[in-house]
């Protein structure tokens, strides 16, 4: 069964197509969720993908996680199903308690849009299960909040329960611990600040984002299939 | 019902980026302003209150304050009021 990928679209997004053509490429089938709608159209994973959410008003992603539609995937992370925030996404969840920390401006004041290198930290997250540990990845970042932040015990537990999913081999914003992207307790909520669909084909000069792509879809499927009977 | 003006003002918690506070500050020099340290770039929030007494409307802002106006991992906020006379 092909597995179905909900794009969430709010004013303001402008990355869902990017993350649509992306998922059908790889044989998924991907589904735009309309912000102001709070249901999920029985889809079989969430990417909250990339832009400016609400014009990034107040703070970023703060007036996105108001948005019915976060309801809707705040339920559907409770229990279980897989989220990916990427970039404002990676911010949407933040505000929305998803994941913890924040991303604060970049170190040194710039702007930043470059391919940089990631390097896998766990295999045990809905992003990373098809790739290896120490994979480093060319994924392109583009964004001015980037610079991850969270307080000292935040930080610990994240290190303790491997929750660290990719860190940047050259830290480009001045991350905490080079943090590049975080998941959640369940490891079916991660948030990272790199766009892995702009890493999707060698015409677009990597295609190093779709071993995570491959997982998202991997970790849908999981979840498409029938439930078991025991 | 009384009605409070407020005010809040968020701040960056010490140690958070400040870019356009690290840019004026280095803007100023060229002005002659050779004397200046420390700038610091928040934001205001400017709104009236309807409550039964003021540490009600104080109260409810800092509420506000909490689960939206500021983020309290990179942010923190003063609040001050005023009663407004009625006209």
């Amino acid at each position: 069964m092909t597995a179905r990928v909900g794009v969430v679209l709010f004013p303001g997004t402008n990355c869902e197509q990017d993350v649509c053509f992306a998922v059908e490429a790889l044989g998924g089938s991907a589904e735009i969720l309309w912000h102001g709608d709070d249901t999920l159209k029985s889809v079989d994973a969430v990417v909250v993908p990339g832009g400016f959410a609400h014009g990034d008003y107040l703070r970023t992603g703060a007036i996105a996680r108001f948005s019915p539609v976060m309801d809707a995937v705040s339920a559907f992370a409770a229990e279980g199903g897989p989220v990916v925030g990427i970039c404002n996404g990676f911010q949407v969840l933040t505000e929305a308690h998803l994941l913890p920390g924040a991303l604060q401006k970049n170190a040194g004041l710039k702007f930043v849009c470059e391919t940089v290198e990631i390097r896998v930290e766990t295999t045990a997250s809905a992003l990373t299960n098809a790739a290896n540990v120490g994979d480093v990845l060319r994924v392109p970042i583009n964004h001015f909040e980037g610079n991850y932040v969270c307080d000292a015990p935040t930080l610990e537990r994240l290190r303790a329960e491997d929750r660290v999913v990719v860190r940047y081999v050259r830290n480009p914003n001045g991350s905490l611990d080079d943090i590049a992207g975080i998941c959640n307790e369940g490891r079916n909520v991660v948030g990272l600040m790199p766009h892995p669909e702009r890493a999707s084909d060698p015409i677009l000069g990597s295609a190093d984002g779709v071993v995570l792509l491959r997982s998202l879809l991997a970790a849908a499927g999981a979840r498409s299939l029938p439930a078991r009977s025991s | 019902m009384p009605s409070f003006e407020m005010h809040v003002e968020v701040t960056h918690l010490p140690g958070i980026a400040d870019p356009a506070g690290a840019t004026v500050e280095r803007a100023l020099p060229a002005l002659g302003y050779t004397n200046v340290s420390q700038v610091h770039i928040g934001k205001t929030i400017r709104l009236v209150v309807d409550a039964a007494d003021e540490d009600t409307a104080r109260r409810e802002v800092d509420e506000m304050c909490k689960r939206l106006l500021a983020n309290p991992v990179i942010e923190s906020y003063v609040i001050t009021s005023t009663s407004l006379e009625r006209a």
